[in-house]
């Protein structure tokens, strides 16, 4: 094993061919663009293809037609960009077509900040394409676990056939930090049909009990349509109302069912803690260095971190929080997560320390608002 | 009981299709799968790509690899395909709205790179599936339900278009003579490179009933006598041009492909 020092932007590339990214399709966009340019770089190296499309519309496109041929495929980009790449995240979550989008958030609403930091994408991420549908967002809070942490959004979008957003923020994608790149790591791809499925191949009928399709890769001889139309199991669209709301129910199931595959946090300190500071991504490195200034103060604090932030880590932040007096949210935005907490925490207070200028949070401004709780 | 075409390369269970009476999209469709048949692809490898509009519904009555995509996108779907697996014969199928106004920007960058695709513009015109507005080949004066007053916008030329961005095949070819549109699909999906065909359909219902240009009949009719051959117009005036079609090969030249030029990168970076 080896460290190596790397930006957090390189090390979410190092992951993904690690993953097994063999594509990559972007447009140019601050603070996300190294991510474009190291894959420019890396993949041809392995056998695999890089484009620059012409607009953040096509590079989203481009990678869930490469999925659909079987190809693992990546998408970088930030704030005005995520907002074009809505439309296609619906389509790769109706069709369950695997790919993975980073989004490098950076301050908002609009054009912004290009190059400050935030999270303000967090609803987007849940929310952002229209229509009810499930999704999977991960966010990662140091240069090592973006590459460890995107080797997971793949698996899991592979496991799960769906889009999985890779959560960055500006603090994280350009941090530098040593990187331990270990070969020990756990590579998942796509189920295939049987070659005896060839024949009235149904690619969204899933076996009994089962929730997550096996769609073969285009050119195998398997022939079906893909669409973004409410479809039946042989994939084509339908009026029929019963088969429709069947298709989006275990479209939501096969994310809800499997939270406790999908979901993942850290606690820390949280054993003897009397407030809990929920934090997440590059937010948790000031709240870091805040709570190990207030315990030297003798001030009982500890972290609640969600690593998946979609769909939100519900029974670990109940189980976290369940002996604390008062829970403090950190989060670069107005208030985002802030409703989940808020949502969970019922009888608790729950106060609140945001961030909306394009400014870091310092540890400073963490130790004041837990000494005024 | 179905022709042995349909038998083929249609999903039998799917089909009649939902196309209005009278409207030629099924027709070019049928030419589609007459070309493919004559050029003997390997069924596996052909895949069909679409966007969205009464054109695009075409991808799913093909018994093959189907992928119906979102508005003026197709193109940039088409683009991952053949980059993920350039052995795949990729065709699109689109329409004059899908691939000119909301898909614009995608088809003149697909011509730009010359990447390996067939595309298919069932160009009726108008705006068929969401019930009549004009489109960016409307031609100027004529009416759609968004037009009352008469279309005030210059048309596209979409042959023109993808020509002028990089396209190094392009054709037109007109609902009357089904037989040079087969050979020119024939063409476009044996050229290597981006390819494009610019296919005159007929949308009697509303581009036809809104523009009082008669029934299916008529429409081919007035196809018939406005369409002229590349040949043909050599050797006609300016003047008698002027209210002529013309349909043929409109350009067709070589130049490296897209994905064989990114895999000449591929094959300098790993040998270094």
């Amino acid at each position: 094993m080896t460290k190596v020092l790397m930006q957090g932007n390189e090390a979410c590339v190092k992951g993904a061919i690690a993953a097994g990214m063999r594509f990559f399709a972007g447009y140019p966009i601050t603070p996300s663009t190294e991510i474009a340019e190291g894959s420019a770089v890396e993949l041809p190296k392995v056998g695999g293809k890089f484009i620059q499309m012409e607009d953040e519309l096509a590079s989203m496109a481009a990678v869930i037609g490469a999925s659909a041929a079987g190809v693992k495929s990546m998408t970088a980009t930030s704030g005005p960009g995520f907002s074009l790449k809505q439309e296609n995240i619906g389509y790769a979550s109706e069709a369950e077509i695997p790919c993975v989008i980073v989004d490098v958030q950076r301050t908002g609403p609009s054009t912004g900040m290009a190059t400050s930091p935030s999270q303000g994408d967090v609803m987007q991420a849940r929310w952002g394409t229209h229509g009810d549908h499930p999704i999977i967002a991960l966010s990662p809070s140091s240069v090592e676990e973006t590459y460890r942490l995107v080797i997971r959004a793949f698996n899991l979008s592979e496991k799960y056939m769906t889009p999985v957003i890779f959560l960055m923020d500006e603090i994280i994608g350009h941090m530098r930090e040593g990187v331990e790149i270990s070969n020990d790591i756990e590579v998942i791809d796509r189920k295939m049909p049987s070659e005896d499925q060839k024949e009235n191949y149904r690619p969204y009928d899933c076996a009994d009990g089962e929730l997550v399709p096996a769609l073969a890769p285009m050119g195998k001889g398997f022939y079906y349509n893909i669409t973004g139309l409410l479809h039946g199991g042989d994939g084509f669209p339908t009026n029929d109302n019963e088969v429709t709301g069947r298709q989006v129910l275990r479209l939501m199931k096969k994310i809800e069912d499997n939270r406790a595959d999908i979901c993942q946090s850290e606690s820390q300190d949280m054993d003897d803690a009397e407030i809990a500071i929920v934090c997440y991504g590059g937010t948790a490195r000031s709240a870091d260095e805040a709570i190990f200034q207030l315990k030297e103060k003798g001030i009982k604090v500890g972290m609640f971190r969600p690593i998946t932030i979609w769909p939100f880590p519900e029974e670990d932040f109940l189980k976290a929080t369940k002996n604390v007096k008062k829970i403090l949210v950190v989060e670069h935005n107005y208030g985002q997560i802030l409703l989940e907490v808020q949502r969970l925490a019922k009888n608790l207070p729950v106060e609140f320390l945001g961030c909306i200028n394009g400014k870091t949070i310092s540890p400073d401004e963490i130790i004041a608002k837990v000494e005024e709780l | 009981m179905p022709s042995k075409l349909i038998q083929k390369y249609m999903r039998e269970e799917h089909l009649p299709h939902i196309w209005c009476p009278g409207c030629s999209h099924g027709s070019f469709m049928r030419a589609v799968a007459v070309a493919v048949d004559r050029l003997g692809l390997d069924h596996d490898k052909v895949v069909f790509v679409s966007g969205i509009g009464c054109s695009s519904r075409s991808a799913g009555y093909m018994d093959f690899n189907t992928i119906h995509t979102t508005h003026g996108r197709a193109f940039a779907f088409a683009t991952g395909i053949k980059m993920a697996n350039p052995e795949l014969e990729v065709i699109l199928f689109t329409g004059d709205g899908d691939a000119s106004a909301i898909g614009g920007n995608h088809l003149i960058h697909a011509c730009r790179r010359n990447i390996g695709i067939t595309t298919l513009v069932m160009n009726n015109n108008i705006y068929g599936m969401t019930g009549g507005q004009y489109s960016p080949t409307t031609p100027t004066g004529e009416f759609g339900t968004t037009a009352p007053y008469g279309n005030i916008d210059r048309d596209f030329d979409i042959a023109e278009l993808a020509k002028a961005a990089g396209a190094t095949f392009t054709a037109r070819a007109n609902t009357y003579d089904l037989n040079q549109a087969t050979n020119l699909i024939q063409k476009a999906i044996e050229h290597k490179g981006f390819s494009l065909v610019d296919c005159l359909s007929i949308c009697p219902s509303y581009y036809g009933r809104k523009n009082k240009k008669g029934d299916a009949v008529k429409m081919i009719q007035w196809q018939k006598e406005h369409t002229v051959s590349v040949q043909k117009a050599q050797n006609m005036t300016a003047e008698e041009l002027q209210d002529k079609i013309v349909c043929g090969v409109l350009c067709d030249y070589d130049y490296p492909e897209y994905t064989e030029k990114y895999q000449q990168i591929i094959d300098r970076v790993r040998k270094d």
